[in-house]
């Protein structure tokens, strides 16, 4: 089901979690909104399940303005990080919860609810459980007895709000591949919430990044790294140095010297140049680049994290160079520039 | 939840564990169950043994007795059953609610442990008689309160109710907010979250602060006798019979009623245990 929030503002007691957010989810997409904590990301998706209730705004269901009812009547599957199993039920009783309770007018039969459960216990692999009681389970199966009764619903639309943020490196990466899997398998239209970029970019179709209780930009996992649209985006995925400089006609000077870098498009004015730290290319000589002296450089595994105190000012910028760049270093000077960038003017 | 938290494993001698000193402990433990349980305890059978069987039959058969442990048994077992549901909802309202006044109402609920029973006796007595503050709109109705059973009943929940909120609400604070909010997620109203979710979840505290006022309320004395009015085969309870033998210094029917009620109190208290060993066996809880 399509999802559509449209232009949601919420605030808790005056403190405002969420501004203006608007957001398209397209049917059957997987997608991961990610931000640093307390960026409003939880905000977010409770807001999308009907666990709160917007200041403002709208959120659609499809073509339904779905924001006055309940969470009951939503029809959402919702994943908790600490998993909220029912403890005083097995495994299958809790995977068949959300069928039992049901009013007999909708309710399928028990025999029908039991192969359901059976079909999804299989789906998240944890067949032969069904007996076993929620603290008789390691933290990986739990969760996957968290998403089998979520699923179970048959909901428009699957929610999780960090699923594997309590597991432990080694189990996060098998469950992150699997509920890829999961996802290509059923087509639930899918929106979860994380802090790990690694596991929003390698999973999600689509990424939501936030910040401040807003939306910064949403994009493939190559368009949010290849083309941040704001310094927070750059500064937050991935490795990223900056640098202060000025822009005047369409020419980007740091100091005295222009640096080789074209802004034609730019208003002339102070701005800060973005790029990622080991992409660059080194200069003969220096007519157009940034250049200055090696201060430190750390070498971890084949790649030397050097940091180059540049100009008058004695800013500190990091480059990373492969071996060869680093060889090529004479007496501790370096010049550079960088291939990919970004321009932000300074307002 | 002392009851409710021991291991659900199988008898083993000795678990691994990171903390030393089990041999100590266990020492210390037998030692001083032995020395404040036990032998008084002990102590209670042997006496009534010396009093011989055929005197032993005539007091347990004896009519009056007979009653007063009827209504010692029926009056604790209903203040239990109604301080578990007015016990369970102050325990919810003290959790779940933040108003202006809750930590002194927390504080309230204590009183009873604190307050000495006679004086609650007093009090509740002056309040329930006839002419008393809300004894006085009964009356009218034809409806006695105190100096009958409904009096006891009514000083029984009040030193009990302690228990059953002490021993819920710990519980029902660890009760996660997530899993109701998964609960409605699903599909569950209010009313199916409360009764299938959380009251089953909270079962075994519910049980155990069940028998704890049960407990506390059989071997009740101080505050009852005042409200009670003692009226024999009606509102006397045995605790009393105990203390009127003690005054004819009949020690050893005096220790025999105290023997039979502690046989009823403990296979009351047993049962409950064992219902609570199942449930974990059951449940996998406190493992
Ligand atoms: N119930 C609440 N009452 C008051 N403030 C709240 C409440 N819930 C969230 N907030 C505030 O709203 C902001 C956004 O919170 P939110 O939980 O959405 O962040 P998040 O992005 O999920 O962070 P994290 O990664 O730490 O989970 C935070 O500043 C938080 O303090
Ligand atoms: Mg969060």
């Amino acid at each position: 089901m399509e999802l559509r929030v449209a232009n949601v503002r919420k605030e808790f007691e005056r403190f405002p979690a969420l501004n203006d957010v608007s957001l398209d989810i397209r049917s059957g997409e997987l997608i991961a909104l990610l931000g640093p904590s307390g960026s409003g990301k939880t905000t977010l998706l409770r807001l999308i399940a009907g666990l709160e209730r917007p200041s403002a705004g709208s959120i659609f269901f499809g073509d339904e303005d779905a924001s006055h009812k309940s969470v009951q009547d939503r029809n959402i599957g919702f994943v908790f990080q600490h998993y909220a199993l029912f403890r005083h039920m097995t495994v299958l009783d809790n995977i068949t919860f959300g069928l039992r309770i049901r009013k007999s007018s909708r309710r399928p039969e028990k025999a029908e609810i039991r192969r359901r459960a059976l079909e999804l216990l299989d789906l998240v692999q944890l067949s032969g459980l069904e007996k076993r009681y929620p603290t008789q389970l390691s933290g990986g199966q739990r969760q996957r007895v968290a998403l089998a009764r979520a699923m179970a619903v048959e909901p428009n639309v699957l929610l999780l709000d960090e699923p594997f943020g309590a597991l432990d490196a080694q189990v996060r990466k098998e469950l992150r591949r699997w509920l890829r899997d999961i996802h290509d398998r059923t087509g639930h239209t899918t929106v979860f919430v994380t802090h790990d970029q690694e596991e929003a970019l390698e999973l999600a179709d689509r990424v939501v990044v936030m910040s401040k209780g807003n939306i910064e930009q949403v994009g493939t996992a190559d368009e949010i790294y290849d083309k941040p649209v704001s310094p927070f985006v750059f500064g937050f995925i991935g490795q990223s140095s900056h640098l202060k400089v000025r822009i005047e006609n369409g020419e980007v000077w740091f100091h005295d010297r222009v640096i080789g870098i074209k802004a034609s498009d730019l208003p002339d004015g102070p701005a800060t140049l973005y790029f990622r730290p080991h992409d660059i290319e080194l200069t003969d000589g220096c007519s157009g680049c940034i250049a200055g002296l090696v201060t430190v450089s750390r070498r971890i595994a084949g790649t030397w994290h050097t940091e180059v105190d540049v100009g008058a000012g004695h800013e500190k910028i990091e480059v990373s160079l492969n071996a060869d760049q680093s060889a090529a270093l004479k007496g501790g000077r370096i010049a550079f520039r960088p291939r990919h960038y970004r321009i932000f003017p300074t307002n | 939840m002392a009851l409710a938290n021991a291991s659900s494993e199988r008898w083993k001698w000795r678990q691994p564990s990171v903390i030393p000193g089990f041999g100590l402990t266990l020492g210390f433990t037998l030692f001083y169950l032995s020395a404040i349980v036990l032998i008084p305890l002990a102590g209670l059978g042997i006496r009534s043994a010396s009093m011989g069987w055929g005197a032993f039959w005539s007091l347990v058969t004896d009519e009056r007795l007979i009653a007063a442990l009827r209504v010692s048994f029926s009056t604790s077992l209903f203040a239990a059953l109604v301080n578990v549901v007015f016990g369970v909802l102050v325990a919810w309202v003290l959790v779940r609610y933040r108003f202006p006044g809750r930590r002194i109402i927390d504080a309230a609920v204590d009183l009873p442990f604190a307050l000495p029973t006679a004086v609650a006796g007093i009090a509740l007595t002056a309040i329930y008689a006839p002419r008393g503050i809300i004894g006085q709109y009964f009356q009218p109705l034809g409806i006695k309160i105190a100096y009958t059973p409904i009096g006891i009943v009514i000083a029984l929940i009040f030193v009990s109710l302690p228990f059953v909120v002490r021993t819920v609400q710990p519980v029902m604070e660890e009760i996660n907010r997530e899993v109701e909010e998964a609960a409605a997620t699903l599909g569950a109203s209010r009313f199916q979250t409360v009764f299938r979710v959380i009251l089953p979840g909270l079962a075994p505290a519910i049980l155990t602060g069940f028998a704890l006022a049960f407990g506390r309320s059989f071997g009740e004395y101080g505050s009852v006798i005042f409200i009670a009015g003692n009226l024999p085969y009606k509102s006397e309870i045995a605790p009393l019979l105990i203390f009127m033998r003690l005054e004819e210094f009949n020690y050893p029917a005096a220790t025999a009623i105290g023997a039979i009620m502690l046989v009823i109190a403990f296979s009351v208290l047993l049962s409950i245990n064992l219902i609570q060993a199942w449930s974990r066996r059951r449940f996998g809880y406190g493992s």
